[in-house]
Parts: structure tokens; sequence; C-alpha cells
């Protein structure tokens, strides 16, 4: 198999099992999680200022009092990563043609010199997250596997798309079409580890909002 | 046309100036260094005709008219007429026994020092029987021609990888020169066409340092296909801007705008089109206004489709549908068997009593 030959599978048939999987799971776990259903609280509901599922899902957005201090990096690298990716995923031209080829969806691309700085800049939040994720003791303790992992699926593709663009280490269709394949390993990776907050993050923060807005209390 | 190169150029009208200029041009194209132009233009000028033979297997006979018809007169055309070329099909005079004979002469005179030159693919299935000249195969042709060879050019993509033949479900079990010829030097010049200068580049490397220039991983010279016609495009400002040409015929392709989006392959096609051009540097592909197709990579037929973007899918997605529909099955399935466990947990759940906690 030549490079054109790894690029044009990684384009058809790898896409479509990557995205088939991705689906798959997707479609599963959301069946699966908002089809269990809790308990209904019986108490009386208690009400006070700021709390419900909506204040929630906003004020988790947010660093609570005290704590942007004591871990800047997390919640600082945590914020630059996050929007660093939604640039450079949503932003860039030929990704924007991908979504309006599967979806018919289109919007306007970025200069593709503010991408590369985006990704340089992502690249770096990622890398400092990670060292703070090893240097500090609790951090390293609370870390599974799954974190490690879902770090790199999460991280490669950044790198390697910008590599293929600044024609680093292999040559261009080569590195692309491993730039393709590391986008569907994080796409098949997804839906099955905590990458899936994607998806989840404002249902759950909804959800916890709301039982504790029935206590009255805001969170 | 007898005797040294450059008293037939200097009667076809090109003064030595004018060919010393080429000569550098040439030299400075490939990268070598100042000297060397001068060096060619010696080498080439004085040349006597070096037998070449050109054996056309599976092919369209496209690589030897973008040759011989680039422009008129070309100095690619005038030194390709000045090489021996003792057998064309195309060329030729000579038809049946007589161009055999000539075929057979001049690999018998020159045997070891001949340089030979392919164009087409090499059909392998029903024992090569899919392309036979004089009742013999293409297979056998070359291994013959092969032996008695300097050097071995494979002249457009058919020669170098394949080709068009090869595209997929290759009927004929079409290969490549390099496929079949595993001891001889061998320069892969693919394009489909070709470009002529790379071929007056490669020729006039060979005669002036008696070697062939210096090739990339897939027996490409690098001097002219080391770069990819997207990084040397002069549209390629408005790909970095995000400007792109939608349609063939909207305001983009007007203004000169970028054709990544209307399927180009420059990103990914190595070759000289950009810098060289066609026709004497009148225009080339991109610049006329239709995205590269990729042909001097291997097996650019089956990469996806011309009109499809690098960045789109290849294929259509023939599995998301019936994955989304099992994931939503096996979704609802567990939703059940949740369900179900819930239910059975609540059911042989024993409510404490007062009189429980009296005991």
């Amino acid at each position: 198999m030549n490079e054109l030959q790894f690029l044009t599978w990684v384009r058809g048939p790898g896409l479509d099992i990557a995205v088939g999987i991705f689906l798959l799971g997707v479609l599963w776990r959301l069946f699966e999680i908002y089809s269990l259903g809790r308990k209904k609280d019986l108490s009386a509901p208690r009400h006070a200022a700021g709390a419900s599922g909506l204040h929630t899902v906003f004020r988790r957005s947010l660093p609570p009092p005290g704590l942007l201090k004591r871990s800047p990096v997390s919640y600082i690298g945590g914020y630059i990563f996050h929007i660093g990716l939604a640039v450079v995923v949503f932003g860039f031209a030929p990704h924007i043609l991908l979504v309006k080829n599967l979806t018919g969806l289109s919007w306007p691309g970025l200069p593709s010199q503010f991408i590369d700085l985006a990704a340089v800049v992502t690249m770096a939040a990622m890398v400092v997250m990670l060292v703070d994720r090893i240097n500090k003791p609790v951090k390293r303790f609370l870390s599974t596997f799954e974190d490690w992992f879902t770090w790199a699926v999460t991280f490669l593709p950044v790198l390697t798309g910008w590599m293929a663009v600044q024609h680093l280490l292999l040559p261009y269709t080569t590195m692309l079409a491993v730039h393709i394949l590391s986008v569907e390993i994080l796409l098949i990776v997804l839906p099955f580890t905590k990458l899936f907050h994607a998806f989840t993050l404002f249902g759950s923060r909804w959800y916890n909002g709301r039982a504790n807005a029935h206590k009255g209390v805001p969170v | 046309m007898q005797g040294p190169l450059i008293d037939t150029l200097v009667r076809q009208g090109v003064s030595r100036r004018t060919f010393l200029k080429y000569c550098a041009t040439l030299a400075s194209m490939m990268a070598l260094p100042p000297s060397a132009g001068l060096a060619m233009a010696e080498a080439m000028a004085a040349s006597r005709r070096p037998s070449v033979i050109w054996l056309p297997f599976q092919e369209c006979t496209g690589c030897t008219e973008s040759i011989t018809r680039s422009h008129s007169p070309t100095i690619e055309g005038m030194i390709f007429d000045m090489i021996s070329l003792d057998y064309q099909e195309t060329l030729m005079a000579a038809a049946g026994f007589q161009a055999e004979e000539a075929l057979h002469n001049a690999m018998k005179d020159n045997y070891g020092k001949y340089l030979l030159i392919i164009d087409g693919s090499i059909p392998l299935g029903v024992d090569g029987a899919y392309s036979c000249i004089a009742g013999r195969s293409n297979l056998e042709l070359l291994k013959e021609a092969a032996k008695g060879a300097a050097a071995i050019v494979a002249m457009g993509s058919c020669a170098s990888f394949g080709g068009i033949p090869k595209a997929n479900p290759n009927p004929t079990g079409a290969v490549s020169v390099s496929d079949i010829i595993k001891d001889k030097p061998i320069v892969n010049i693919p394009g489909c066409p070709p470009i002529p200068v790379v071929m007056t580049g490669v020729l006039a490397h060979y005669l002036t340092f008696g070697s062939l220039p210096e090739l990339d991983d897939k027996g490409r010279p690098k001097a002219f296909f080391g770069e990819t016609i997207h990084d040397r495009c002069y549209r390629r400002p408005f790909y970095d801007q995000g400007k792109f040409a939608k349609t063939f015929d909207d305001e983009g392709a007007r203004n000169g705008w970028c054709l990544f989006e209307l399927g180009c392959k420059g990103p990914v096609t190595h070759n000289a089109c950009a810098t060289a051009k066609w026709n004497g540097g009148t225009s080339w592909p991109v610049e006329s206004g239709h995205g590269c197709l990729g042909c001097s990579e291997p097996d650019f037929w089956d990469a996806g489709g011309f009109y499809k973007a690098l960045s789109m899918p290849a294929d259509p997605l023939k599995i998301a549908a019936a994955a989304a529909v099992v994931g939503v099955g096996a979704g609802v399935a567990v939703s059940f068997a949740n369900r179900a466990k819930k239910g059975a947990a609540k059911k042989a759940h024993e409510t404490t009593t007062l009189e429980d906690l009296e005991k």
C-alpha cells in the first residue's frame, strides 16, 4: 500500500467504519443513559435563588470561588485547549468541507495562519495540563489509564494535523493520512470513554442542578 | 541528421547562445551548480546520438504526443530528434518486419549502452496476451530489451506505476516496469502525460554525467518531483486566506481562487507543473481553471474521485446508517434490561414494618 492508497483508505472504508462505530456508540449510550430514569423525590421542593438546572449548566463553566487560584492550570489550560480545539476543528476550511459533505451544513472558514496559531496554542495548553497532571501528586493519584489514553487520542489529531500542514517529519500525503486515521481513532474511542462528556456535559449538569435545586441548594 | 547535436541545432536556427541559455535553465531547474549548465551544453552539443529504444506497451500514445507536439519547434523536441531513436513505433517510418529488424539491430549493436524508454504498463493477465507486438507479449519484450539496456526510463504514469490500465479492477493485470525489472537503473517520469522538459532534463543529465539524476523513493527525479503542486501553486495564497472557488463558474473561479474544494489534488501531488508549466510556459491545468488530478502519483485514478476535495470522504458512507440503527437498537435493548433489573430489585424489596424493628 503506497501513501496515496493509505490516504484513500482512511478517507473511504476507514472513515466509514469510524463514523459507523461512533454513531452506534453515541446513540447506544445516549439511549441507555437517558432511559435509566431516576426515582421521584417525594419531599416538598425548597426554593433558593439561583438554584435550577439551567443555572448549574452555566455556573459549572465558571470556577467556584477560590478554586481558580488553587488550580489555575486546570481552569485556564482547560479553557484554552477546549476553545482552541473548537477553533481548529470547526474553523479550518477543509474540516468545514468534510462536515458539509456529511451533513450539508457549512459556514465560512478562518485563515489558515490563524488556525495554525490556534493549533500551537492548543497543543501547548494540553502539554502544560499533562505536565501538571504528572507533577501534582493528587492529580496523578486520581489519574487512571483512561485519562492518559484520552489525552493522547485528543492530542494526536491536533499534532498530526499541524505537522501535515507544516510538512514535518513525514511527507504531506502520509501525514495527512495519519492525521485522518488519528481522528478516526478518536471517533471510535469517544463514545466509550470519558470523552463522551462532549455529549453528556450539559445533560448531567442540568440533572445535578435540578436535583440540588429541589433541596434548595444552588450548586 | 548525423554529426554532433550543435551542428544540427545551428542548421535549425538555434544559436549557441540560445542553446547555452537552455542548458543553464535545465541545470538550474534540476538544482545543479551553475557550472553544470556549461558542462551539459558541451556534453550535449558534442553528443553523438546515443541509441534510444522506445517500446510502447499498454498505452495511449499521449506520452509521445506530449513530447513531440508540445509546441513547435521546441529545443526539447529538437534534442529529442537528435538522439538516435532506433525504434519508436509511432514515429518511425518502418513497419512490420523492417521495424522489428531495426529493433534487433539496435539492441545488438549497442548492447549494454542503449537507453530504453518504456511507455505503457505491462499486462500480466492471460500470459500477457492483452498486449502483444509482433506476436510477442510486452513482458517478453521488456525482459529482452532490458537485458542490454544501460538504463531504463519509465515514461508516463503507466510505465512508472501502472497508470490507468492498473485502475481498479485492473482487468489486464497491469504492472509497472519496476515491478518486473529489478537489476537495472530505472528512472520514473510519471505524469499523464509527463512534462516534456522533465524528459529532456533526464536525458541531458544522462548525456552529461553518464548517470541518472537523484531520485526520490518512487524513482522520480527529485529535481522535478521534489515538491508538491500545492506548495508551488500561484493560487496558494487564496488557500491560506480561505478563499475557494465553489463551482467552476462562480465569482471565486473568475477571481482565480483556490480549487481545493473542487477536488484539486495539488497538496498530495509531486510534479513540476506549477513551475515548469506546459506548452512552452504558456499555462498549466490549475492556471486554466481545473484542479490537479494528481496524475504523477501512483493509483491517482482510484484516489476517491477527481472532483472530491481531499478532506471529503472518498466513498459514500455505507455502514453509517445501519450502525446508527444498531446503536439505537442496542440502546433500547439495554434500557429494557436495566428497567427489568430495576423492577426486579423493587419487587424483591421487603418493606420494614414497625413490628420488624421491635423484634
